[in-house]
């Protein structure tokens, strides 16, 4: 038997990758699918990678690989879908040359997301076949048999994760890597032009390929029957299969490995041999309507929530009638994330803060400036539209209406789709003032490169794009680069911008602290000199506390050496005791 | 065997994954099936952050869920007192004896709980240790988790060679020995 080794699940789909032969990755970081393409890098004599600006560009990036003729796949979470709506539409009617799979994570439960959308709901709207894994032995196993799929039955698919999956390890048999031979080129303009001549005639193909492949489903390995007690019998599929196995191992189980297409006859032969039919499955009942819809009886929404994750002990309540004897949570207070100390968003949010300023926000790290004791950010809603969401107040409500107004976003985010909303208010005569947070990487996900950093995604120097280049092609005359933590002029150039009658964009240029790996400044605070007016607590760095007596202490196990509080310190209560490396 | 559930809670940037690591390391060295569930993302920014580590002859969900729990390793005080409730009866409640205020009590809008060991020793098996100053005595503040995980594996069926080996495997080069030290200052400690 061949060594099994444990892996994270996106780990697990990078050595699927791999052992797949796949060629060609694409990717945009977001939680919780980024690791695979950082798993990926260590494959990287194999398999070309890179980090894409968004996952629209990613997903083109993936149909051009197949198109030629190799193995193709990008990554995204499940919003990221949304950027890459507009291929994927098309892309499900042309079909694919080598195999194509777009690896999206769903995120129930909201760990790190701005909603909880279902990925399934978004294939079968664009017609996309979906398989979805149970642990991370499958991921990779599945990943392999989606490129199988994918050529055979010309249809990209989709690997559909969530959060759990994602981010469980699991033990994985490791196999070697297949190559298979690139697919011949054949230029095909009826099946790869998408005019509407051509896109009409594809309409029809696809929805005999998918018909194909509904059929094919009722045999297929990945989907498959464990007969057991007739009483209850469950259809589910990916991480809820293992909450269905841990609560009640004696059912009968249908455990679906592609939800999309369903495989009809299975469903209804094994709905005939079980008592009562219930559907297991986290999110929206995609599969309990279309069950439902053939006039099977099953019970699914009526009993389990549309929201966040499932557990065992939620199915033994709901299904089994069963009263798991459960202490209450202890009563204590909550511990939401917060700015890192020595975050180079913290000073500006305080500068914003100090001004009575409102900003619209962005995703990223700095949405945490939305929170006490910051409470900036008015709005967060999707990648990039912070500037536009100011650009439409402008409009509705005047230039005066937004002179306590700014944008905020950061480095990675602007040249996602930032960029675009840019271009949006030089065109349309904006005066806004946006502010470019940049801390010379993508944060959020755990530190990776993107277009501005002047690094590829496997660390290799390449050309760097300009930020304030970017804007002042643009024609954007006033673009400012100022270091975070110099609040003098931070304070008076966020003044004098929003006072303009112009479009301005100021960069605070100051890197993420936890990028710099050597040993930091630390400060201490001296208790005698400490005048408790708590000036330096406003920023809400997690380094300092109060003491019982009022007075101000920081822990030096979590000092980074910003000078932060030792800057907004009039008493020189505050005093550094050791210098940084 | 019966599956084990271990379960690490904390701060983010505690170094809880660092631990999850090694425990999967070692259990899978032992030859057990093994899963893990961790936290990544924006939850890892100073947030609550907890990992679950199930292992045995076959594993199947990847969480420990409430009253299942047969060992906590808690790297703060608040973090215990949060997650207690996921132990079974009997199991072992292992507390770094250390505060780390969050932002609602920092700035003011609630209470940071007196007393959190003392009302949790009513309900639970509780052992505390201060590895906070235990790792300033070592001379490095950052392996406190390693002294935490020592008073931990007093209650798991591992020898002391197994940990030894799979923190040599886990840890970089350079920190093994203080890593192991580390260890031993917990696992010693009664």
């Amino acid at each position: 038997m061949a060594d099994k080794v444990i892996m994270l699940g996106n780990e697990a789909i990078a050595r699927g990758a791999y052992e797949a032969g796949v060629k060609v990755s694409s990717a945009y970081p977001g939680t919780p699918s980024t690791e695979i393409s950082e798993y990926l890098v260590q494959y990287r004599d194999d398999v070309y990678e890179e980090w894409a600006p968004n996952e629209k560009v990613a997903t083109e990036v993936a149909v051009g690989a197949s198109l030629s003729g190799a193995r193709a796949m990008a990554c995204m979470k499940h919003v990221g879908l949304n950027v890459a709506a507009d291929p994927l539409y098309s892309v499900s009617y042309m079909g694919v040359n080598g195999g194509l799979v777009i690896v999206v994570a769903d995120d129930p439960g909201l760990y790190s997301s701005q909603n909880e959308q279902d990925t399934r709901m978004v294939a079968r709207a664009a017609q996309i076949p979906v398989i979805e894994p149970s642990d991370s032995a499958e991921a990779k196993d599945f990943f392999k048999a989606a490129f199988e799929l994918s050529e055979q039955f010309d249809r990209p698919f989709i690997f559909r994760t969530t959060t759990r999956l994602a981010h469980s390890q699991g033990l994985v048999e490791l196999q070697e890597r297949m190559v298979p031979e690139d697919k011949p080129y054949e230029k095909n303009i009826q099946k790869n032009v998408m005019m509407p001549g051509n896109a009409k005639l594809r309409h029809v193909e696809i929805e005999k390929r998918n018909l194909e492949l509904a059929e094919a489903a009722n045999t297929l390995p990945i989907n498959r029957v464990e007969m057991n007690d007739t009483k209850i019998g469950v259809i589910t599929s990916g991480i809820p299969y293992q909450y269905v196995k841990e609560a009640m191992p004696e059912a009968s189980v249908l455990k679906l490995g592609m939800v999309n297409p369903l495989p009809r006859k299975m469903i209804e032969d094994f709905a005939s041999k079980v008592e009562t039919l219930y559907i297991v499955e986290e999110l929206d009942p995609v599969i309990e309507e279309q069950v439902k819809s053939w006039g099977i009886r099953c019970i699914g929404k009526e009993i389990l929530t549309v929201q966040g994750e499932y557990s065992a002990n939620m199915l033994r309540k709901a299904i089994l009638k069963e009263d798991p004897d459960i202490k209450e949570p202890a009563a204590a207070p909550g511990r939401p994330p917060i700015l890192c100390p020595g975050c180079p968003h913290r000073s500006v949010f305080y500068t914003l803060n100090r001004l009575k300023m409102h900003a619209a926000g962005d995703i990223g790290c700095y949405t945490l400036g939305a929170v006490a004791p910051l409470s900036v950010i008015d709005t967060t809603m999707c990648m990039g539209s912070s500037i536009s969401t100011l650009h439409g107040m402008e409009k509705a409500k005047g230039k005066e209406y937004i002179r306590n107004w700014v944008a905020v976003i950061g480095d990675s985010t602007f040249m996602h789709t930032g960029v675009n909303s840019l271009m949006n208010m030089v065109y349309n005569k904006a005066t806004g003032t946006v502010i470019i947070l940049d801390n010379s990487t993508t944060g959020m996900t755990g530190h990776q490169d993107h277009a501005a950093t002047g690094k590829t995604l496997q660390g290799d120097p390449t050309y760097a794009i300009s930020i304030p280049g970017i804007c002042k092609a643009m024609g954007i005359k006033n673009v400012y680069e100022i270091n975070a933590f110099d609040l003098p002029l931070l304070e008076k150039t966020i003044k004098e911008e929003v006072a303009k009658d112009e479009i301005s964009v100021i960069i605070t240029k100051t890197p993420c602290v936890l990028l710099d790996k050597r040993k930091k400044p630390l400060y201490t605070a001296h208790a005698d000199k400490c005048k408790k007016c708590g000036a330096c607590m406003k920023p809400g760095c997690p380094a300092m506390t109060k003491n019982p007596d009022g007075t101000v202490r920081i822990d030096d196990t979590m000092c980074t050496g910003c000078g932060l509080c030792k800057d907004l310190c009039k008493f020189d209560a505050i005093e550094l005791v050791r210098e940084g490396e | 065997m019966a599956v084990k559930n271990i379960m690490i809670v904390g701060v983010g940037g505690q170094g809880t994954l660092l631990t999850s690591r090694i425990l999967g390391g070692l259990t899978i060295a032992a030859g057990y099936d093994v899963k893990l569930s961790e936290v990544h993302g924006m939850a890892q920014r100073g947030g609550s952050v907890v990992t679950f580590v199930r292992y045995g002859d076959k594993v199947a969900e990847p969480i420990v869920e409430e009253g299942q729990a047969d060992v906590i390793i808690a790297f703060e005080r608040l973090e215990a007192l949060r997650y207690a409730h996921f132990l079974k009866k009997d199991g072992a409640l292992v507390v770094n004896d250390w505060r780390i205020d969050p932002m609602p009590v920092v700035i003011g809008n609630a209470q940071y709980p007196e007393h959190i060991l003392e009302d949790l020793a009513k309900d639970y098996k509780v052992y505390k240790v201060d590895a906070t100053e235990e790792s300033r005595k070592l001379g490095n503040p950052k392996v406190f988790n390693l002294i935490v995980l020592g008073v931990a594996a007093q209650h798991m069926d591992f020898t002391k060679e197994q940990w030894y080996e799979v923190i040599g495997k886990t840890v970089p080069p350079k920190t093994i020995e203080i890593n192991k030290k580390a260890f031993d200052v917990g696992y010693n400690l009664r």
